[in-house]
């Protein structure tokens, strides 16, 4: 049985305003393995952060079933660590504080956090901005902050919902070398959402493309790199061929979406 | 001018003094200069004397004593009943179904028109000035205390669930330190309105007290003494305002950063 399985999960939004309901995800069947890193591609308004969430427990499905170890999703918890687009650190605790978040909520013992704060620190290169207020750091720290939060918690899944959407390209690259290498120490099971095709590739095991809305998985492609890798990855040929493949897939259901 | 544009603190400073001196030379021109009759308006100097003769022969330093205790017990009793509601409401729903109906009604209800109700059930003593400034604040707070509460932002809250808080955690460890910041600048503004609650309190059925000495100068055509204690009572709320400023902007320096 797999660490993860979504299984013939659906999603209809009520109408707004009078407004007919929106559906917003059509059956969809994933399953991740331990160590797996899939990132979800698809166009904007295709439902990746309606999937993600369900799986994070902070939605409900209007069918279908997600479970953990084979234990159904209910609700959130912290098994399932998330990183949202927009930013979520605490914005009155301190960069070490908002990392030993979870593990404190957990009752561990301050020696115990103070270390695994350190460990966290360090993997996300934020040492020297341990006892800075969130609102002083730059939206590449505030992500590596979250993502450092989310992983000193231990889950067992990690879902990141487009963590590095609002940032500049050569931060955002950086920010990919940095999660992947973190990845390539702790191995944790990923689900990461993004738009950037580039981005869904040099980060995945496999990349999930999804149709225009309503959202349903279109494709599963296999990305046969080893670890570590670097960004001279993105220049080979074989990035490349997947990159194309991925583009032709993603562009029509891109131009379906713009007709709305 | 160009807007918005910040200044240099020390011309800030220099122009918040120099309207003050502006004020009191207008008012010292039109007084000595005898454009108004003294019956009606005393001039500063005279007004600076009869306080002077207030605070050294007629005890009025243990009349402020009476009118501060007032105002921090109405207050206190008002922030400590005002806020936890207040919380209770925001942070769940059928107690905000529940009260804010009735919190709403009752904030319109004005707290001076209790005080000859207030003078029947609870006579003229403390606990009547008390409870005119409990009325006039407690239903400002709850009402406000909630809508701050309500407004917690939803992603900090689902990011404190993910991260394997429960129901009481993401109150107390997200909804609380996200509020208290603008629950304490709530509770600064009341502070100031218990001010006014407190003065008509002692306008009628007072024996001692800031208000209780305009009443009673009023009676001698006393301008002057009367204008001293309108300007303590400006003087203490602006020293207790930015003491709670001050003290707001050092418990929660993270909202300033
Ligand atoms: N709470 C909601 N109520 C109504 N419609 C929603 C809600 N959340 C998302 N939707 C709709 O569902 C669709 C998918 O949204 P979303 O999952 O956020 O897309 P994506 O993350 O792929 O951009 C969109 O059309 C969006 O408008
Ligand atoms: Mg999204």
């Amino acid at each position: 049985m797999s660490l993860l399985e979504i299984t013939g999960v659906t999603r209809t939004f009520p109408g707004v305003r009078g407004g007919p309901p929106v559906r917003a995800l059509e059956p969809t069947d994933l399953s991740l393995e331990e160590n797996d890193f899939v990132t979800i591609l698809g166009p904007s308004g295709c439902g990746k952060s309606t999937l993600l969430r369900i799986v994070g427990g902070l939605d409900r499905p209007t069918a279908g079933t997600v479970t953990l170890d084979g234990r159904p999703v209910t609700g959130p918890g912290r098994d399932r660590g998330m990183v949202f687009q927009s930013y979520t650190l605490f914005p009155w605790l301190t960069v070490a504080e908002n990392i030993a978040f979870g593990p404190k909520q957990r009752g561990m013992p301050a020696a115990e956090i103070r270390e695994i704060v350190a460990d966290y620190i360090d993997a996300v290169g934020l040492r020297g901005f341990e006892n800075y207020w969130p609102a002083h750091l730059s939206g590449g720290m505030q992500q590596r902050c979250a993502i450092a939060r989310a992983l000193a918690n231990d889950p067992r899944v990690l879902l990141l919902d487009e963590p590095f959407g609002a940032l500049d390209n050569q931060t955002r690259m950086l920010m990919q070398e940095l999660l992947l290498s973190v990845w390539e120490t702790h191995r944790k099971t990923v689900i990461f959402v993004t738009h950037d095709i580039e981005e869904a590739v040099f980060m995945a095991s496999r990349v999930v493309t999804m149709t225009a809305r309503p959202g349903r998985i279109k494709s599963i492609t296999p990305v046969p790199f080893g670890h570590p890798r670097d960004y001279t990855l993105k220049s080979t040929p074989e990035f490349s061929e997947i990159r194309l493949k991925l583009t032709e897939e993603i562009r029509s259901e891109a131009i379906a979406a713009a007709k709305g | 001018m160009r807007p918005l544009t910040p200044i240099s603190p020390r011309l800030r400073i220099a122009l918040g003094l120099g309207f003050f001196v502006l004020f009191f030379a207008a008012w010292a021109a039109v007084t000595l200069g005898g454009l108004v009759s003294r019956t009606f308006l005393a001039d500063p100097i005279t007004m600076l004397q009869d306080g002077w003769y207030l605070l050294s022969e007629r005890g009025f330093a243990e009349d402020i004593g009476i009118t501060v205790w007032r105002v921090v017990g109405g207050f206190v009793m008002a922030a400590v009943i005002g806020v936890p509601l207040g919380i209770a409401m925001g942070a769940y729903k059928p107690i905000e179904a529940l009260l804010e109906p009735f919190v709403s009604f009752a904030r319109y209800l004005p707290a001076s028109a209790f005080i000859p109700l207030l003078i029947l059930w609870a006579g003229i003593g403390e606990m009547q000035k008390l409870l005119v400034i409990f009325i006039g604040s407690v239903f400002q707070i709850i009402l406000m205390v909630s809508v701050i509460v309500s407004a917690t932002r939803k992603d900090l809250v689902e990011a404190a669930y993910t991260l394997g808080a429960g129901h009481t955690g993401v109150l107390r460890r997200v909804i609380l330190p996200a509020a208290a910041p603008e629950i304490a600048e709530t509770l600064r503004l009341v502070l100031g309105w218990a001010w006014t609650y407190v003065i008509v309190a002692e306008l009628i059925g007072a024996s001692a007290g800031i208000g209780y000495m305009i009443i009673a100068s009023q009676a001698l055509l006393a301008t002057g003494q009367m204008i001293f204690g309108i300007l303590v009572i400006g003087i203490i709320g602006l020293i207790s305002d930015t003491a709670f400023r001050l003290a707001n902007r050092s418990l929660f320096a993270w909202r300033f950063a």
